[in-house]
This record gives structure tokens, sequence and C-alpha cells, in this order.
């Protein structure tokens, strides 16, 4: 048959080649992890959260090496980097998620404005009610919308009759910017929302039990476009309240919510800095390499 | 992703993917059409043999739903029930109320004569007709010098030739009945006063060594309070160890090895189980031979991995996503499992201690060790009581030569095919109403 489509494969061979040839240049291996300075300030002047020295192994492998970072009070931080390379499981060590691996093991340490979160007097109970989390694919439980937001505040005492609950739930639902889509249907199972309204009732959710940090991993990820300019509008209202750290694989998305970013290679966390400056002028080759879409 | 930098293009084969596809897909279709046949035979030969077996016992058994009654003229004499004439309880309980029926009988056929041919006439009726007449004079003592016209049970023989099992041409010795009983019972029909009513003795009493006061009621009650027994036990203590096994216990060799152990429980005969309650609960713990609460304790050992398992697999397939919704809102390990994991793997855990229990109901082997075999004819009060279990009376009957105990045989197969069909249609009703929901 065509001769044309040999012609196709063979020009697009040369255009992997062409993109691959670069790749290999800037591959710098970083082996050296105790010496290793993160490019960037790591430290800002308000902390909400300060990390040092922290490592992540599951069983053998070592999937954060020797991260130091402070996420500031009322920031929202972008955490970007291909995939794999621990943005997810250093996200989890802040709110101990962690704990749920049996293989997992973290060292270092990591403070929540003055406590030591990995103290034994800390319960992770307590943790988790201050450092709520929103997952990448929605996962309300299957119960009533209302019951889904009720359900933090109730399995923390947080209020005493139900006319208080329906308040907090009202609320916290308006500050989701959901309550118009589901006024009505109130006792209607969490699922039968669509993806992006479920997401937004998972942060309603969140909310609700008044956090101090929301740890955000890919939320947008299963979103369409609109639904995704709800959720980071609401990112940025919700940034008077709280400091959000948000994983995400979309630049765009990181440009437009965070104030700083941080960018992680394989474990380590290479560079951080404000969104503007890592974005039209990063300082390490990896994240260059990243940025421009010559990575992963 | 390491391209070989010359890599020269790939060999693009000769034929395009069309054709290549379309040279094989007559094979592809064939081998489905094959695996469609053997599908549809599997299913023919399977249900042939499922409407074999329910014909089979079904045709067998309904008529022991029916029973023979022989209408009687009962005059119910003062002066045998009660000679004293103070009506006292004590003496008319204790009456010869087999002499009414034996008057009764004189009194249908007035020209029988001599010892052998009354002795035959007195066989068409049950020896439970005087039972009958006691009852009825118990409960209504002012029936005392009245006369009645009474239907009175017939005996197996009279049942089983109004059914028309028993062969007319046989030689007189090889029949269950006489010839001048043939003749008797004729004549009855031709007046009118032989009928087949509701088999309400099935249903209410319970074994007897007269097939036609011979009943389910016992082995039945006995089935409950074992079940009862079985579930109360089996349930919890398998949930409870399911939910720690899979939610709380640590991941090592221990729990590895008792993993492994209920498994293997699962797959062990259960008549291993009838031999271990023997030696445990009855001769170490000295509890009754035959009682329910014996077989209760020893099925409930037998029905436990397979609740455990059953509830395992429905706690697994809980999506680890709303565990770590519920972790990540603060919930305690404890509340992550009670408010939504267990709820949402209920359904899974009745279902598997339903057929689990199923199961239980109809296993034999295991309690014939522990002695709920015998002959029992009182029925069961309670978890202390003897008693006997549906298959085992099944098993028990199934060994009597007499026809009425064939047919009954089969109908008490009947029922508890029936039970079994209700159990599991229950455990697919709850699976099809907790359809899993997320
Ligand atoms: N539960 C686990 N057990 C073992 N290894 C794990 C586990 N979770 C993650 N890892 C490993 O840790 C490394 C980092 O994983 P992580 O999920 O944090 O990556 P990520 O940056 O979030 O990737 P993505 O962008 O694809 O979500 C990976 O190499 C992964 O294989
Ligand atoms: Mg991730």
């Amino acid at each position: 048959m065509s001769t044309t489509a040999i012609e196709t494969k063979v020009a697009l061979d040369q255009a992997l080649d062409l993109n691959t040839a670069p790749r290999k240049q800037s591959s710098v291996e970083v082996t050296d992890y105790d010496n290793r300075q993160t490019v960037g300030k790591i430290t800002v002047d308000n902390p909400k959260m300060t990390c040092r020295g922290v490592n992540v192994y599951y069983g053998e492998k070592h999937a954060i090496k020797n991260v130091g970072l402070d996420i500031g009070a009322n920031e929202v931080i972008a955490f970007i980097g291909p995939s794999g390379c621990g943005k997810s499981t250093f996200l989890r060590c802040l709110n101990r998620m962690n704990d749920t691996i049996p293989i997992c093991r973290v060292t270092g340490q990591l403070r929540l404005d003055h406590d030591d979160i990995y103290d034994k007097s800390i319960d992770v109970v307590q943790l988790r009610a201050r450092v709520g989390m929103v997952f990448q694919k929605p996962n309300p439980f299957p119960k009533s919308i209302y019951e889904n937001v009720a359900y933090g505040p109730r399995i923390h005492g947080m209020v005493n009759t139900k006319a208080e609950l329906d308040d907090l739930v009202r609320e916290s639902l308006e500050r989701a910017g959901l309550i118009k889509e589901v006024e009505k249907r109130m006792d209607e199972p969490g699922t039968s929302l669509s993806g992006g309204q479920q997401q937004r009732l998972c942060i309603a959710r969140a909310i609700a039990v008044n956090p101090e940090v929301i740890l955000m991993d890919e939320p947008c990820s299963a979103l369409d476009p609109i639904a995704t300019a709800k959720i980071e509008e609401l990112i940025d209202e919700l940034r008077e309240n709280y400091t959000i750290i948000i994983v995400t694989h979309s630049m765009q998305q990181a440009a437009r919510v965070s104030q700083r970013t941080a960018y992680f290679h394989l474990g380590d966390l290479i560079e951080v800095g404000e969104t503007d400056q890592i974005f039209t002028n990063p300082k390490h080759k990896l994240t260059e390499d990243y940025i421009t879409g010559r990575f992963g | 992703m390491n391209k070989p930098t010359a890599s020269p293009p790939t060999k693009i084969p000769s034929r395009d993917i069309k054709t290549i596809v379309n040279a094989g897909l007559a094979r592809r279709h064939a081998a489905e059409r094959r695996f469609r046949w053997y599908g549809l035979i599997a299913i023919t030969l399977g249900l042939t043999f499922v409407v074999l077996m329910f014909a089979n016992i079904i045709g067998k058994g309904y008529p022991a739903f029916w029973q023979t009654y022989i209408q009687v003229p009962v005059t119910f004499d003062a002066a045998v029930i009660d000679p004293q004439g103070n009506r006292d309880p004590q003496a008319i309980e204790t009456a010869d109320y087999a002499a009414l029926v034996r008057a009764g009988m004189r009194q249908l056929f007035p020209n029988v004569q001599g010892r052998l041919e009354l002795r035959a006439l007195y066989g068409l009726v049950s020896s439970d007709a005087a039972h009958e007449l006691q009852d009825r004079v118990l409960q209504n003592p002012a029936l005392i010098g009245a006369s009645q016209e009474v239907w009175l049970l017939a005996s197996a023989s009279v049942d089983t030739l109004v059914k028309g099992n028993i062969d007319r041409a046989l030689d007189e010795s090889e029949r269950p009945i006489k010839d001048n009983q043939l003749e008797w019972v004729d004549k009855l029909q031709a007046a009118g006063k032989i009928e087949k009513q509701f088999n309400t003795i099935l249903f209410t009493s319970g074994d007897s060594r007269e097939p036609e006061q011979a009943g389910i009621r016992g082995a039945l009650m006995g089935s409950f309070f074992t079940l009862l027994v079985t579930f109360l036990l089996s349930f919890p203590i398998g949930v409870a160890t399911a939910v720690y096994l899979e939610e709380f216990a640590p991941k090592n060799r221990w729990t590895d090895l008792i993993e492994v152990n209920i498994n293997n429980l699962a797959a062990v005969p259960s008549i291993v189980f009838g031999l271990l309650g023997l030696a445990v609960f009855i001769n170490f713990f000295g509890l009754p031979r035959s009682a329910p609460l014996v077989g209760g304790l020893v099925l409930s050992l037998m029905t436990l991995p397979v609740i455990i398992i059953a509830g395992r697999a429905a706690l697994t397939s809980v999506p680890p996503s709303i565990r770590e919704a519920a972790l990540g809102m603060g919930a305690s390990k404890l509340q992550m499992v009670g408010h939504h994991v267990l709820p949402l793997a209920m359904p899974g855990m009745l279902t598997g201690s339903i057929i689990g229990m199923a199961r239980a109901l109809g296993e034999s082997a295991p309690l014939l060790m522990i002695g709920m075999v015998a002959f029992i004819v009182d029925v069961p009060k309670g978890f202390m009581d003897p008693s006997t279990v549906l298959p085992v009376q099944i098993y028990l009957w199934s060994d009597l030569p007499e026809r009425a105990f064939v047919e009954r045989t089969s109908a008490a197969i009947m029922v508890l095919l029936a039970f079994m069909i209700l159990m599991n249609g229950l455990a697919i009703l709850l699976r099809k109403r907790f359809e899993r929901r997320w």
C-alpha cells in the first residue's frame, strides 16, 4: 500500500528523535542529597507549616529525599513535577495520610504552626481536622448531600443543635459555590451529582470543619474546563481564610491560582519560588525543561 | 524511553490491517459461536436435571399433602367416658376412647362378626382416631352422651389404597390391605364416607412409627432452634472477625497464618465438625446429646469460615476512596469502619451469611455425630430438648419401606427446598436492594 504511510512514520520518528536529543544532555543526576540545595528561597516570613529534612520511604524505595519547605499562611502554593516525582507523597505527609500505608515511613520535621505533627502527643484526628484534604477523584460518601457536608462537624462535635448544623451546611455549600445547584436536593445522594459538582461538594465537606490548611491533590484532573474554572475561582476566594496547597499537572492552572510554586523531580525539591518567576525565569535547568514542555 | 537514534523505519507489513483482520475474522466468529453452543448445552443439561429432580420429588411428594379420612358415626357414650357421672377431668382424660371408635366402626358395618374380621375392620382407622375423640371431648365436655358423625384419620394402608398405590391384582398375602378390607373401603367410598383432606398432621406433629401420624413439625422446630443458635453465634462473631482481620489487624505472619487457616476450615468436610462437636461440647463440656444447642454450636463452627470469608470480600470491595475520604475528614479508624465501610459492606455480609445459613440448614452429616438422628416423637420446645432437623428427618424416613413414608420423604424434601429457595431469594433481594451505590 501507500508510500505516504511510510513517509509519515519516518517523519514521526525523526520528530521524536529531535525531542529526545536535548533531553539526554540535560539529565543532571542529583546524588548528594544532604548537600543539595533547593534553588530559590524555601522559607517565608509568615509560615503556616514548616518542613525540614523530610524523607519518605516506601519500604526500600526512597520517595522523598531530604526536602525542606515553608508554606506561608494564606498563600496558595502549587506543587508541580513529572508523574511519580513524589508530589502526592509529600502532600500526604502534611496530614499524615501516609500513616494508612503500612510500608510508608516518614522522617524529618514537619510543623503546623508550632506543633510537630509527627509527635506522639498529636492525634491524627485533630491534625486532619486542622489540615483538610481534597482528593484527585471526587469521593463523596454514598450518603445524601446534606450528610456529606454535615459529617465532619458531627464527628468532631462542632455543633450542638440541628439548626446550627443546618446553617453550617448551608454556609459551607455556599462558600463552595454549590448552594444554588443543590438547594432543592439536599437529600439526594452526593454521588448523583456531576463530577465537577461532586468535587465542589468535597471542598464544601472539607471547609465545613473550618480547617487551617487545605490540601488538594490534582482536584481538577477529572473535570472539564468550565468546572475547572469554577474551582480555580473558588480556590482564589478561599485563600482569604485558608492556606492551600495544590498539586497540579497543569502549568496554566499553577500559574493562575498560586503565588508560589515548587518543582519536584524524582523525590527532590528542585526549585521553589514566586510563581511568576518560576514560569518566566526558572533558575534550574530541570525546571526550565519541565516548564517549556521538553519533559515528562 | 531511550530510542535508538538511527532506527530504520520499521518494516511495514505487506498487507494492510483490513485484510489481515478479515483473514482471521471467520475463525474468530466460529470460535465465538462454538463457545456459545457449549454454554447453551451446559445450561440445557443443567436445567434438564433440575427439572427432572423437581418433577420427581414433586410427583412423589405432593400426595403427602392430602390425607384420607373416614366418616364414622360416634356415640360419646357416657358409660364409657364417665362411668361415675361426676365429670372428673382425670377420668375423662384416661377413658377408653378406642372403644368408642370400635363401636362406631361396628355401627358402620353391623354384619361383621368374629375376632379376626373385627380386628381387620378396626384397622381401617388410625390409632390416632382415639386421640382425636379424646381431644374433642376435653375441649367440649358437653359432647358426652351425644352422637356425631366424625371424620377420623384412616390408616396408612387405606390412605395408600385410596391414592391408588396398591395393586388390587396382587395376591392377598402380598397386599397390606386384605380382601375384606378392600370390600369395606369400596363400600365406604361408594357411600361418600371416604374423603381426602389437607394433611395438617404433616405440619403439626412430630415423628411417628405410624406413617399417617408422622409429621415434620418436630424436625422443623429442631431446624429452627439449631439455625437460630447458629445465626446468633456465627453472624456477630464472623462479622467482628472479618472487620478486625480486614481493617485493624496488622499484616504480619500471624494474621497470614490465621487467614490460611480460616480458608482451610471452610474446606473441611462437615462431618469433621460433627466429630469435633462430639468431643468438645458433649464429651468435654457435658452438654446433652441431640440438643439444638449443640447442633447450633457445631453448625456455627462450620458456618463461621464462610461468613468470615464473605465478610472480608465485602469489606475489600468497599473502594479505598471512601476510606480516604473519611480518614481525611479526621474520622478515627473505628468511625471510618462504623460510619462508612460497614454499612456499605453489610449487604454483602448478609448475603454471604444467608448462603452460609442455607448450607447449614441442609447439613445432616455433622448432626448425625452428635445424636440428632434419634427417633423423637415430641416437638422440641427449647434449645435443650432432644430433637432432629429436617435433612436428618428426610434421611430417617427415606430408610422406611412403607409407601406413605416414601411420599412423606419427598414432601419433607419439598419443604426443605422451599426454605432453601426462600433463603436464596432473600439473599438475591438484599443484593438487588442495596446495589453498589458509588
Ligand atoms: N503506596 C505506595 N507504595 C509504594 N510506592 C509508592 C506508593 N505510593 C507512591 N509510591 C511511589 O512513590 C513515588 C512517588 O509517588 P507519588 O504518588 O507521590 O507521585 P506523584 O508525583 O503524585 O505522581 P502523579 O503526578 O502521577 O500523581 C512513585 O515512584 C511511586 O511509585
Ligand atoms: Mg499524585
